[in-house]
């Protein structure tokens, strides 16, 4: 069976780390052909693109029903902006449909390659968290099937304690085969955006006090810088272009370039060349262009398989927020941390969360300073590092974000969402993953 | 000629529907047949979602030969005469299972090749009296030359193929355009089987060839252009050593 487990060894979470193969994988192609789900010897879950970073996507030695193949759009009510598309269309579908019509994802995470069944199971986030809060703030109604058979919709209005356990709810209540939700409205592919260099953490809060006006904000901090450098990096703010105040340029021609080869070109060393040239090459302190969604909000989708980079060991990417109160000085030591230790990180990200709130039951963001950090993973070292600091995101009262993590305790896990055991009674008996087993086991 | 009225069999497969997208977009009305309502209710959905356009609906199972001519003529009946017809249906068996049954070999054959053809001869017998019109018809590169992984499905697109030149060599004198497509590995519901290399294609990219091949009217497409290349190398190995090669 060499055909077969070649298959099987496809189905990585992003971080490819830890390693985990599906016993099974299902291939689901029609929402009205599901197969019964409680036929299946173990426990299921659906699996699309495998962007998350860690092991909510996994379930190992269970079955992984892969959702690509329900990949049609339902209806479309161009005057409101509402799509129903199948759940395994992706993102970069949606845009490449709808912004031509006037019409933009409300919410978007870093990458567009990501299903939508995967963006509403995750309550993912972006740039314009503080305006827009997460994915699910924008679901209006989707349908869940059960292992029982049932075919249940969920909206404000019907099963509504499912449709917040859904949203955010890592996949574990059911498999959802279709998703309706919102768009935004936009005047053009394009986005005016400002960059402003940062020498200084306090520097950031500054600027981003100013920027709460701005619809997208995102900052890149260089964690290799130290001393009187720490906490210096590169803000980025901006709104959607409208061709009425902005000359606008041509539309790009689509570049994706494939890493060819599995290779650990991320080290420390390249890490710190790239901070350094990634901080330097913008020479003024504030640079203002008009760019496409592209790469403002998917710099890393022109790269296929950057993940790849990381070599055969994979990586972390460690993702907390802490509430605003504790926010400057936790981001501090952590950064001083993470310099001090040397396990430098390739992109740093740091943003604030507003105060709109998801649906979502088990939803992550929550209004504060959020940071996420690479990490190669090189052995235990890398894991006990980050336990030091867990111990600061706890202490500020933070959580961590369960679609990249890999690698939180149990205690941690339900000390950050205490009412996982109230979400618990909403899975489905068939379900279940790689994560939640870690994060429940007693 | 414009082609504004097209009939699709196997048009819920992947290819297909992305066939019937792009000339959704040109205002074709378009009358899709399929084996299963619920798959065909699906494609159109995704199609309207897109596109404001005509469509008609009809089940048929291809193995069901006696049903093929009143389901063309409701083809023409619903869209009150015919452009073009694309014939995109099939089904890859497992080779090691088909070979040690005849029954199966029998169905692989009546799908991929017999039904295709019946269809195809109503389609010229349609054109042929119209003196215009287009056949277009999903063939393989694994018509080409017989392989032991899947020479079934294999012999059954290579009896397409040259039964495709013998269509287009008559209907040539008719002004009737017949297309024979050769696509390469695409990732579809078809192949989900089979661990995916760079060689596959998406069915989005390969939608977008047959189309243009439509639109352009060529005979033989290689779906992309480069199995010709591909093909033209395994064709020329000498059957002395190909016989002794795994493949």
């Amino acid at each position: 069976m060499n055909q077969k487990q070649n298959i099987l060894n496809k189905y990585e979470s992003w971080g490819r780390f830890p390693r985990s193969e599906p016993r099974e994988v299902v291939n689901l192609f029609w929402r009205n052909e599901i197969p019964d789900l409680n036929q299946f010897s173990s426990s299921v879950l659906a699996y699309a693109y495998g962007k998350s970073y860690g092991d909510s996507c996994q379930n190992d030695g269970g079955i992984l029903l892969d959702t690509k193949g329900l990949s049609r759009l339902i209806s479309w009510d161009r005057k409101k902006g509402i799509i129903r598309c199948e759940s395994g269309v992706t993102l970069a579908e949606i845009l490449d449909f709808a912004v031509p019509q006037g019409w933009f994802l409300a919410s978007t995470p870093g990458t567009k390659y990501i299903s939508v069944g995967g963006a509403l199971a995750n309550d993912v986030h972006g740039k314009n968290h503080h305006k827009n809060g997460t994915f699910g703030c924008h679901v209006i109604k989707f349908e869940l099937i059960r292992s029982n058979g049932e075919r249940l919709i969920c909206s404000e209005d019907e099963n509504y304690e499912l449709f917040c356990a859904t949203i955010g709810g890592l996949g574990l209540t059911g498999l959802i085969t279709w998703v309706e939700f919102k768009l935004q409205p936009c005047p053009s592919s394009f986005f005016a955006i400002e960059s402003i260099k940062f020498d200084s953490l306090e520097e950031f809060f500054e600027i981003n006090e100013e920027s709460e006006v701005f619809d997208y904000t995102v900052s890149w901090v260089d964690t290799t810088a130290t001393g009187s450098k720490l906490g210096r990096g590169i803000y980025n703010r901006g709104n959607h272009a409208n061709p009425k105040l902005y000359k606008l340029p041509d539309l790009p021609k689509p570049k994706q370039i494939p890493l060819p080869i599995e290779a650990p070109f991320i080290n420390s060393c390249t890490v710190n060349v790239f901070n350094m040239l990634y901080y330097n090459k913008q020479m003024n302190k504030v640079e203002k262009q008009i760019v496409h969604y592209d790469p403002f909000f998917y710099p890393l989708d022109a790269v296929v398989g950057w993940n790849r980079a990381y070599g055969k060991n994979g990586f972390i990417q460690y993702q907390f927020v802490v509430p605003f109160e504790r926010g400057k000085e936790t981001i501090q030591k952590i950064l001083r941390k993470v310099s001090d230790s040397g396990m430098s990180s390739f992109l740093t990200v740091l943003k604030t969360f507003g105060y709109v709130k998801s649906p979502g039951m088990l939803s992550f963001p929550r209004p504060g300073i959020t940071m996420a950090v690479d990490f190669r993973y090189d052995g235990q070292q890398v894991l006990d590092k980050l336990k030091e600091l867990d111990v600061l995101v706890r202490e500020a009262g933070g959580v961590i974000y369960p679609a990249k993590d890999s690698r939180m305790s149990s205690d941690d896990f339900q000390r950050f969402y205490p009412n996982w055991k109230e979400f618990s009674e909403f899975i489905d008996p068939k379900f279940s993953s790689s994560f939640w087993r870690r994060v429940t086991k007693s | 000629m414009d082609m504004k009225k097209i009939m699709i069999v196997g048009a819920a497969s992947a290819i297909a529907k992305e066939v019937a997208i792009l000339f959704a977009k040109e205002g074709a009305s378009l009358y899709l047949v399929d084996i299963n309502q619920g798959r065909l209710e699906a494609v159109e959905g995704d199609i309207l979602a897109r596109y404001d356009t005509k469509i008609k609906l009809d089940v048929l199972n291809v193995l069901d030969f006696e049903r093929h001519e009143p389901v063309f003529k409701r083809a023409i009946e619903a869209l009150n005469g015919l452009d073009a017809v694309l014939i995109a249906h099939g089904t890859l068996a497992n080779q090691e299972e088909t070979q040690q049954d005849i029954e199966k070999i029998i169905r692989e054959f009546n799908i991929n090749c017999v039904s295709v053809i019946t269809l195809a001869s109503l389609a010229a017998n349609y054109f042929e009296k119209k003196k215009e019109g287009l056949i277009a018809v999903i063939s393989s590169v694994a018509g080409d030359r017989g392989r032991m992984s899947n020479y079934i499905y294999g012999s059954a697109k290579g009896g397409v193929t040259t039964f495709l030149q013998g269509l287009r060599n008559r209907m040539a004198h008719s002004n009737v355009t017949v297309i024979t497509i050769k696509p390469g590995m695409v990732d579809t519901p078809m192949t989900a089987h089979l661990p995916k290399s760079p060689l596959f294609s998406k069915p989005k990219d390969i939608g977008k060839i047959i189309y243009k091949a439509m639109l352009s009217k060529k005979d033989v497409v290689y779906a992309p252009g480069y199995w010709r290349l591909i093909m033209w190398v395994v064709v020329h190995i000498p059957e002395f050593i190909f016989k002794k090669l795994k493949m």
